[in-house]
């Protein structure tokens, strides 16, 4: 049974917060969210080293919302980036050229576009290198920047503006998505962690734990997109909590490759999730798709049949 | 001088010299012909300790790139390599760097682009680069390629310039070409190229700050690629002290061009890189027919050498620019520059010609210089230029005919 060790009760979460708020992201952006949660015990002491993204808003000439460091890099190569600034730390501080106490946590922050996909050799690349960085992909499953096209990451049955409904695929987005936390794991970094915003104690407890890994250190962050998935901003801490809740968005950890879950749901059923959201609507209206949505619930018991085992 | 630190080596060698002699702290690889010899000679030395740098093998040469940058604007200095496909590959991430102004040397080791794919040279990869904000440098002889790499650091850790420099190599012709190159001694070394100290770059825990950071709107994007520029063309007087400063400790004096029996030249060739040794000899030859003629060498082709081009090729009756590179299309990239930067000169060569030769590694023989400088002199006579003439002989023309016969389309 998995146990919070370090933080037990919300009141110790740290009050100070890290990146301050006035950026140009979207209200309620779950992603935004995530990553205020995670600097809180990341601290100042950090260089944030971008992919092109959403994320990319966030440090926008002449402003940045963090009180640590920012390099934009590129979308394919945001995990190099971090290879070339760890490194060049490490050369410093061992010549005596930078006082050991300027070190920085190197962090990458990418959208699942770049995750999944195009920034998958520079991933793989870090990794295997061993490299001592946290990875933070903002996970809101399609490409958001450019408004929501189909990504890697999109689930069955989204609909997108790449993957629109149509009558001959009805249910919109037709593969399921791409399962990254396994295709990292099968790299064996000391850790990996999926969060979501609305379990702020689970994830403060897993940036706490990761904390102790020297290598790669990799977070998969449900980022619950109001502007893409069509609801709300008011309701992100909902639609985050029923991903969670139904038993779509797993919470767990891998150690040195073994999977725990941090939390387990009673399962909801999958449509109270799908229902909330503009970007499922059509497998509810006009008629109701039985079949997409069976399909996304199956998908769900199988996943938590093989978990419970 | 030392001559007794005269040793025979490739290209590639005399590279990866220029880097252990510049004290690099940080050298991100990737392999790719002809340029591998470079990361090879590195690693080892890495791995003996000869030098005290940090040498990682990347994923592919974006990643090489970006990682070489990163550390850069961290303040590490950054040597790395690569040629052809592998320079496209990470063409994206040089615009970056530059933006980040982060000064590292490359070296590029010229090979011509796919498709058809081969590994011999030519300029279209180098060149592809030529509006990525690096600045280039081009050489001739491998100790050409020591220097200039030592002189390129010191020019783009310039206050003045802050600027990442490609330094140029022909594939095969030089990069396994071996000639003898004296090793500059690291005290002299040391004295020539101070550490890189940068007042503007590194990230640290006391000095946070936000590098490569998005802008809205044209008005800052504008200033900083204004700037960008600024910088490069601060280069051109960054670049003759540095040769003054090389000239004196060293002996060896480099310009931003080089001439070649110019000053009773009628025609002048222009060319750049290896090849232009045989444009050399192929002056000579036609000196002792009775031609007068010269050769401009490009060697600083960013920032552009405009005046000391204009000053070269001044009064002359004809000028060729023998490009090794083709823009399908339009022609040589660098006729285009030669022909822009002199218009505006009241005294400009009465005819410019344009010759396209050397792809992907062909010869240029003793009978196509011959050919050009005696097109090239007509055409100045004529005084109407001619070009761009697609360098082909006769005997190349029956090789292609007996290939062609081979694959099976002509014949049947």
């Amino acid at each position: 049974m998995w146990q919070r060790e370090t933080f037990k009760k919300i009141k110790q979460i740290p009050r100070e917060e890290h990146v301050l708020p006035g950026t140009s992201l979207c209200a309620g952006c779950g992603g935004l969210e995530s990553l205020r949660l995670a600097a809180k015990v990341l601290g100042d002491d950090v260089v944030y080293v971008n992919a092109a993204g959403c994320f990319t808003m966030l440090a926008t000439y002449p402003f940045t919302p963090f009180k640590g460091s920012w390099l934009y890099t590129t979308m394919a190569s945001a995990p190099a980036g971090a290879q070339g600034v760890r490194d060049a730390l490490d050369v410093l501080i061992a010549k005596g050229r930078l006082p050991r106490n300027e070190n920085l946590k190197v962090v990458v922050l990418g959208g699942d576009g770049s995750t999944y996909d195009m920034a998958l050799s520079s991933t793989s690349g870090a990794i295997y290198r061993g490299l001592d960085f946290y990875y933070f992909c903002y996970d809101n499953e399609a490409y958001g920047n450019t408004g929501m096209q189909l990504s890697a990451a999109t689930p069955y049955g989204a609909r997108t503006s790449t993957s629109p409904c149509s009558l001959q695929h009805p249910s919109a987005s037709m593969q399921d998505k791409k399962d990254i936390f396994e295709i990292w794991r099968a790299h064996k970094p000391p850790y990996i962690a999926t969060v979501a915003p609305r379990y702020p104690l689970d994830l403060e407890e897993k940036f706490a734990r990761a904390v102790k890994f020297t290598g790669p250190k990799l977070f998969l962050a449900l980022s619950a997109c109001p502007t893409g998935w069509l609801y709300d901003p008011g309701e992100t801490p909902e639609v985050a909590k029923l991903a969670v809740e139904t038993g779509l968005w797993p919470l767990k950890e891998a150690i040195n490759g073994a999977v725990i879950h941090t939390y387990i749901p009673k399962r909801k059923p999958v449509e109270d999730y799908l229902r909330l959201q503009g970007r499922f609507r059509h497998l509810f209206e006009p008629t109701r798709q039985d079949e997409a949505i069976r399909h996304i619930q199956e998908r769900v018991d199988t996943y938590w049949k093989l978990v419970s085992g | 001088m030392n001559q007794t630190n005269q040793m025979m080596m490739t290209g590639n060698l005399a590279a990866a010299w220029g880097a252990r002699l510049a004290e690099a702290d940080y050298i991100p690889a990737f392999p790719i012909t002809p340029q591998t010899e470079i990361v090879e000679a590195l690693a080892k030395w890495c791995e003996s300790g000869a030098m005290a740098a940090r040498f990682v093998t990347m994923d592919s040469e974006h990643s090489m790139m970006t990682a070489a940058g990163a550390a850069a604007a961290t303040g590490a200095r950054v040597f790395t390599a690569t040629s052809s496909q592998g320079l496209l590959y990470a063409i994206e991430v040089l615009y970056s760097i530059s933006g980040w102004r982060a000064p590292l040397v490359l070296v590029n080791v010229s090979r011509a682009l796919a498709a058809p794919i081969t590994l011999e040279p030519d300029h279209n990869d180098v060149l592809a680069a030529r509006d990525s904000g690096f600045l280039q440098i081009h050489a001739e002889t491998c100790q050409e390629v020591l220097d200039s790499i030592l002189m390129a650091y010191r020019i783009a850790e310039d206050e003045r310039v802050m600027l990442p420099v490609i330094v140029n190599l022909d594939g095969f012709y030089l990069s396994f070409t071996r000639e003898p190159v004296i090793l500059p001694a690291p005290e002299q070394v040391a004295q020539f190229l101070p550490p890189f100290r940068p007042a503007h770059l590194g990230f640290k825990a006391s000095a946070p700050h936000a590098l490569g950071v998005a802008v809205l709107g044209g008005t800052p994007y504008s200033y900083f690629r204004h700037q960008m520029h600024l910088a490069a063309m601060n280069a051109l007087d960054v670049h003759s002290e540095t040769a003054a400063e090389f000239e004196r400790l060293f002996g060896r004096r480099y310009d931003v061009v080089e001439g070649y029996r110019l000053d009773d030249a009628e025609d002048v060739l222009v060319m750049s890189n290896a090849f232009a040794s045989r444009g050399k000899v192929a002056v000579d030859a036609a000196r002792a027919e009775g031609r007068r003629v010269g050769l401009l060498r490009l060697r600083m082709i960013r920032p552009w050498p405009a005046d000391a081009i204009r000053d070269a090729l001044r009064s002359r009756r004809a000028v060729a620019v023998l490009d090794q590179n083709l823009a399908p299309g339009q022609g040589g990239i660098l006729f285009q520059e030669v022909a822009a930067c002199l218009y505006g000169e009241a005294l400009r060569p009465r005819t410019l010609c344009s010759f396209i030769g050397g792809l992907g590694g062909k010869n240029l023989s003793e009978g196509e210089f011959r050919t050009i400088f005696e097109q090239t002199a007509e055409a100045g006579v004529r005084e109407t230029g001619i070009g761009p003439v697609l360098l082909y002989t006769e005997a190349e023309h029956r090789e292609m005919k007996q290939l062609q016969m081979l694959a099976g389309e002509l014949g049947s």
